[in-house]
């Protein structure tokens, strides 16, 4: 006991922090990676539903995204409140899809073209009119990989 | 010259200490910014544009399983009324026909399943039909995949048995152009 004690008594326990910079710099670089940064804000209020047989999305930079819903509060005075569609951060209406489409393809390298996913972020409540609107859109485009957007539903359905 | 000389005498060493607070700082922003949220959704492949529509009238009867939504978020299933808490069992019974019955499906190849919708329809009631009506398709996947190769059906299956059972069981959703009685704006 009396050597362990001596022993304790003269060294310095310093835990050495010399590698901690690293430490951080890899959660750092983890951060980085998987962080999209918010591209569009958006006008419309999205309120996706939920259901179960749900397929994740993998690419990011291979989807792109068509909201329907009704304009938030702020904007109802200039879109007022029947649904509307959002490409990018703009209130569009169906017809400016090829183009919103085409623009999305061209920066993506020609191989992954034939991968493209447009995922529909519907709200709920909002009625198949419009959403048929933008179906009939896109097959008329050839962009036929598309992606219901929706949560996940843990209850049991009523 | 004589500069340099200085320079060498003095200590070229940058003070790493506060290397980890500036990583610190921004790991804080990213932390802040990240939404690790993941886009999950129901997978759907249209058909190609074309200005017929396609014509079921064609087929034989006990092999289209039909599926119509109308404007007041009602189901009606081969001409009878249907909650859609039932739509899933009814479309697995339909489509393998376990008890060969008259009015079904011939085989799990011939069946299809004919969606239509009004414009006025709720979103969320219609993805509820899609949702149940493809939950019917996975999970005669997975009994299949379960029978033939004891482990439920998921893309990590070689491709191989993924392709025969998909050819065992063909998931054919035809969605007609929606009936137009009432759409709201």
């Amino acid at each position: 006991m009396a050597k362990f004690s001596k022993k304790r008594g003269k060294s310095s326990p310093k835990v050495s922090t010399a590698s901690l910079p690293d430490i951080i710099f890899m959660l750092l670089f983890f951060f980085m990676m998987v962080t999209v940064l918010r591209d569009s804000d958006l006008k419309l209020s999205v309120n996706t539903p939920e259901a179960t047989q749900l397929t994740k999305l993998d690419e990011k930079s291979l989807v792109n995204y068509i909201y329907v819903g009704r304009p938030t509060a702020q904007y109802q005075d200039i879109y007022g409140t029947s649904p509307r569609i959002q490409l990018g951060d703009k209130i569009s209406t169906v017809d400016d899809i090829p183009l919103f489409l085409e623009q999305h393809k061209v920066k993506l390298p020609e191989a992954k073209r034939g991968r493209i996913t447009s995922s529909l972020r519907v709200d709920g409540d909002v009625t198949m009119g419009i959403v048929q609107d933008v179906k009939t859109k896109l097959r008329k485009s050839n962009q036929l990989r598309i992606n219901y957007s929706a949560g996940k539903r843990a209850g049991e359905l009523n | 010259m004589a500069k340099t000389k200085t320079r060498d005498r003095m200590n070229n060493e940058i003070n790493a200490g506060s290397m980890a607070d500036i990583a610190f700082l921004l790991l804080i922003f990213f932390l802040v910014t990240t939404t690790i949220a993941e886009d999950k959704g129901i997978l759907v492949r249209l058909p190609p544009w074309s200005d017929e529509e396609p014509d079921i009238t064609k087929l034989k009867e006990r092999n289209v399983y039909s599926v119509l939504v109308n404007a007041n978020n009602q189901l009606l299933v081969r001409e009878e009324p249907m909650r859609i808490s039932q739509l899933r069992e009814n479309a697995k019974e339909f489509i393998s026909n376990p008890r060969r019955l008259e009015n079904m499906s011939e085989s799990p190849k011939n069946a299809i399943i004919s969606l239509k919708n009004d414009r006025g329809t709720n979103y969320q009631t219609y993805l509820a039909v899609y949702n149940e009506l493809k939950g019917a398709y996975d999970e005669l996947w997975d009994e299949l995949a379960q029978k033939r190769y004891g482990e439920p059906y998921s893309d990590d299956m070689p491709f191989a048995q993924r392709k025969a059972i998909k050819g065992e069981i063909p998931m054919v959703l035809s969605e007609a152009e929606p009936t137009n009685f009432g759409e709201e704006n």
